[in-house]
C-alpha cells in the first residue's frame, strides 16, 4: 500500500524540483529583475535626499538666493548665512590632501604590485587595509596630539624657506587649513594605495612580458606600459579618497580651528561644510538656521556630484587619447 | 496542572507589572547630563514602577523635541524664547512650564606660563579680550586688576567654542550684559560670529587648544574646569568684588536675582546683583507641558520635580560640582508645580 505512494511522491516532487531549478537556471529574467532593484534602489536613495536637502531648505535658499555661494558672513544672532568661507575651506582642504597623497599613494602601489617581494607587499598591503579602517576621531587625536605638535616644530623652518609666499605667513596656533590637509591626506592615502595595487595587479602579464620582449627595462614597463594601461583605475582611486575627504567631519573639526572667514595663509585657521555642519546643527535654533544648514549640505552634494562629473569627463578624454595612440 | 497554573499566575503578575510601569522620555542639554542620569537611576530604584529615560541631544534638540511632543519633556541651559513659547503653544495647544533644577557657571580659563597665581578679571577686560580690542597680556586693563603679576607682553590667543552650546549662550548674555558693544556688534546666541578666536569642539576641544597653546585664553564649563584642574581666574561682579567661581558663589548669584526672578523662572542669573555672586552662571531647566493627558505620566513627574527639589537630590548634584538651588527658588518651584494640569 505504501510502496508505489513512496515512489510516486518522490517522482512528483523530483520533477517539481527539476522544473524549478530549470526556471531559475533560465531565469534570466529573474536575475534581472533582483540586480535592476538593486540598482534602482541606489538611484532612488540619491535621489531622496537631494529631494530632501533641497525641500529642507526651502526658507534659506528663499531667503539668501544665490548669493548664499558668495556670502562671507556667517552670524547665527543675526539671521545672515554665507557659504563661501566653507566651500573653500573644504577645497582647500581636499587639494592640499591630494596634492600630498597622489604621490605617495600612486607610487606606494606601484611599489608594492610591481617592484617589491610578494610577502612584503602582502603584508603591507594588510596593514594599509588596517589603516583605512581607522575611525576618523583617531586620526584626529592623532592631529591634535602629534601631528600639531610637530608642524609647530617644523614652522619656523617652513617660514624661513616658503615665507615668501602669501600661505606661509601670519601667525601659527597649530590649528590650521595645513594641519587639516595634512590630517586627510593621511587618512585618503590608504584608498589610493589599496586600489590602485588592485588596479595594477590586474594588468594582463603579456603586457609586461612584451613590453620587456621589445627591450624594455623593469621600470620602462611599469611606467610606460602598466601604469597608463592602469590609470583609469588609478584615476577612479584618486577620486574616491577625494569623495573622503571632502566630507570628513571629525578630524578636520578637530584640527582645522572653526574659523568661518577666508584667510589666504595655509597657516591660519578655516572651516569645512562638513564641520560645521556637525558643530552646529544640534543646537541650531530658529527655522532658518536649521535651513541654512541643510542648505549647506546641499552644497557639499553638489560640490561632489560636480567633482565626480569632472573625473568621469576626465577618464573619458584620456581614454579617448590613449585608444587612438 | 498545578505547573500551569503557576504559570499562568506568574504571566498575569507580570503583565500586572508591566502595565503599571510608567515610562517617560525626556531630551535635551548636555550640561545637567551627569545630574539627571544619576537622579533618574536614583529615582527608578527608589520607585520601581517610573522609568525616565533621558536623551543628552543639545539644549535645542530637547526644545525642537518637547515641541513636536515626541519626548514627554525637554532640557535646556537657555530658556526658550518668546517664538518658541509661541510654537509650543500652537503646536501643542497648551504653556510650557521651565523649572530650574540645578546651577552652572562658565569660568574663565587660561594658559599664561611663569604665572602661577589666579588672575583677576574685569567684565571690560573679558569683553575687550573677546571682542579683539584687546591684544596683549600686559594691557593696562589687565595689570590695572592684577598689581602682583608680571604679565608678559605676548598676544593674547583666543578659544572659543565651535559648537552650538548652553556654555556659549550663557558666556555671550554676560558680555551682551557688561559691554554695549558686544550687545550690538555679536549679540546672544548658542552660536555666535566671533571677533576673534579658534574655535575648540566642546569643553575639551576648548580646554585641549588651551592647555596645547601658551598665551591662550577662552571660557569652558565650571565642572570641567574643576575636574580637569584648568587654571582659570576670578571675575569683578556686579558689586565690584573679584569673585572666584566655585558652587556657593553660583548660588549666591541665583539668590541675588532672585528680587527680578519672573514667575515663569525664564531668567538669566549673569551679572546678578550681591557682593558674593559669580556673575557668569546660569540655571539649567526641565521644561515641562502645562497639560498631560496621561494621568500616570503627570502624576510621576509631579512626584519627580518634588523629589529632585528635595534636600537629599540637590546634595547629590553638588557633590557632582553643580550649584544647588537657593532655599528661595525651591520654595517658589514648589508653588509652581501645581501649575501642571
Amino acid at each position: 500500500m505504501s510502496a508505489p505512494t513512496i515512489t510516486e511522491d518522490r517522482a512528483r516532487s523530483e520533477e517539481r524540483a527539476r522544473s524549478f531549478l530549470g526556471r531559475l537556471r533560465s531565469g534570466d529574467e529573474v536575475a534581472y529583475l533582483i540586480t535592476f532593484l538593486a540598482a534602482a534602489s541606489i538611484l532612488f536613495v540619491t535621489g531622496w535626499i537631494v529631494f530632501e536637502l533641497f525641500r529642507n531648505s526651502a526658507l534659506s535658499r528663499h531667503e539668501f538666493g544665490w548669493s548664499f555661494l558668495t556670502t562671507q558672513v556667517w552670524d547665527p544672532v543675526a539671521g545672515r548665512f554665507g557659504a563661501l568661507p566653507f566651500i573653500y575651506g573644504t577645497l582647500i582642504t581636499s587639494a592640499l590632501a591630494l596634492l600630498q597623497a597622489i604621490p605617495l599613494g600612486v607610487g606606494a602601489a606601484i611599489f608594492l604590485s610591481e617592484l617589491a617581494p610578494a610577502r612584503v607587499s602582502d603584508a603591507l598591503t594588510f596593514l594599509i587595509e588596517l589603516l583605512a579602517a581607522v575611525p576618523s576621531v583617531i586620526y584626529g587625536l592623532l592631529g591634535v596630539f602629534v601631528l600639531i605638535p610637530f608642524l609647530k616644530t617644523v614652522e619656523p623652518a617652513i617660514r624661513r624657506v616658503l615665507g615668501f609666499l602669501p600661505f606661509f605667513q601670519g601667525p601659527f596656533y597649530g590649528v590650521s587649513v595645513l594641519a587639516a590637509g595634512f590630517v586627510l591626506a593621511i587618512m585618503i592615502i590608504p584608498f589610493i594605495i589599496s586600489i590602485s595595487r588592485e588596479v595594477l595587479l590586474a594588468v594582463p602579464g603579456d603586457q609586461r612580458e612584451a613590453a620587456m620582449a621589445l627591450g624594455a627595462t623593469k621600470w620602462e614597463a611599469t611606467w610606460d606600459i602598466v601604469v597608463p594601461f592602469a590609470r583609469k583605475g588609478i584615476i577612479g582611486s584618486i577620486f574616491l579618497a577625494l569623495a573622503r575627504s571632502l566630507g570628513e567631519t571629525m578630524a578636520v573639526t578637530m584640527v582645522i580651528g572653526n574659523d568661518p572667514k577666508i584667510h589666504a595663509s595655509l597657516f591660519a585657521p578655516g572651516y569645512s561644510i562638513a564641520s560645521v555642519i556637525a558643530n552646529e546643527f544640534t543646537e541650531a535654533t530658529g527655522d532658518l538656521y536649521v535651513n541654512a544648514l541643510i542648505e549647506l549640505g546641499l552644497v557639499l552634494f553638489a560640490l561632489t556630484f560636480l567633482i565626480n562629473g569632472m573625473a568621469r569627463l576626465l577618464i573619458l578624454s584620456t581614454t579617448r587619447k590613449g585608444s587612438t595612440q | 496542572m498545578k505547573k500551569l497554573t503557576c504559570l499562568l499566575f506568574a504571566a498575569t503578575m507580570l503583565t500586572g507589572m508591566v502595565s503599571a510601569q510608567v515610562l517617560i522620555n525626556g531630551a535635551g542639554a548636555t550640561f545637567p547630563y551627569p545630574v539627571y542620569s544619576k537622579w533618574f537611576n536614583q529615582y527608578h530604584q527608589k520607585f520601581a514602577n517610573v522609568q525616565i529615560n533621558y536623551q543628552s541631544q543639545g539644549s535645542g534638540a530637547g526644545i525642537r523635541q518637547v515641541t513636536e511632543g515626541t519626548v514627554d519633556f525637554g532640557a535646556t541651559d537657555g530658556p526658550m524664547n518668546a517664538e518658541q513659547l509661541k510654537q509650543f503653544q500652537d503646536k501643542r495647544g497648551s504653556a510650557i512650564l521651565h523649572f530650574p533644577t540645578v546651577m552652572g557657571a562658565d569660568v574663565i580659563a587660561y594658559n599664561l606660563p611663569g604665572i602661577s597665581q589666579e588672575l583677576n578679571f574685569t567684565p571690560e577686560a573679558i569683553a575687550g579680550i573677546f571682542l579683539g580690542k584687546i591684544t596683549k597680556w600686559n594691557d593696562p586693563e589687565l595689570s590695572k586688576a592684577n598689581p602682583g603679576a608680571k604679565l608678559p607682553g605676548s598676544d593674547i590667543i583666543v578659544v572659543h567654542r565651535s559648537d552650538g552650546s548652553g556654555t556659549t549662550y550663557v558666556f555671550v548674555d554676560y558680555l551682551s550684559k557688561v559691554s554695549k558693544e558686544w550687545e550690538t556688534k555679536v549679540g546672544r546666541g548658542t552660536s555666535v560670529n566671533w571677533p576673534v578666536g579658534l574655535g575648540g569642539k566642546g569643553n575639551e576641544g576648548v580646554a585641549g587648544q588651551i592647555k596645547q597653546t601658551p598665551n591662550s585664553i577662552g571660557y569652558i564649563e565650571l565642572i570641567y574646569a574643576i575636574q580637569n584642574k584648568m587654571a582659570h581666574g576670578n571675575v569683578r561682579n556686579a558689586a565690584g568684588k573679584f569673585v572666584q567661581p566655585n558652587t556657593a558663589s553660583v548660588t549666591a548669584a541665583a539668590a541675588g536675582a532672585l528680587k527680578d526672578m519672573p514667575e515663569d523662572f525664564r531668567v538669566s542669573i549673569t551679572n546678578a546683583a550681591g557682593k558674593d555672586s559669580y556673575p557668569i552662571s546660569s540655571f539649567t531647566w526641565l521644561l515641562i507641558p502645562a497639560k498631560i493627558q496621561d494621568q500616570s505620566k503627570k502624576k510621576a513627574l509631579i512626584d519627580f520635580l518634588h523629589w529632585m527639589l528635595d534636600n537629599d537630590a540637590q546634595a547629590m548634584a553638588e557633590a557632582l560640582d553643580y550649584a544647588r538651588l537657593p532655599k528661595a527658588v525651591v520654595a517658589r518651584e514648589i508653588k509652581a508645580i501645581s501649575k501642571i494640569q
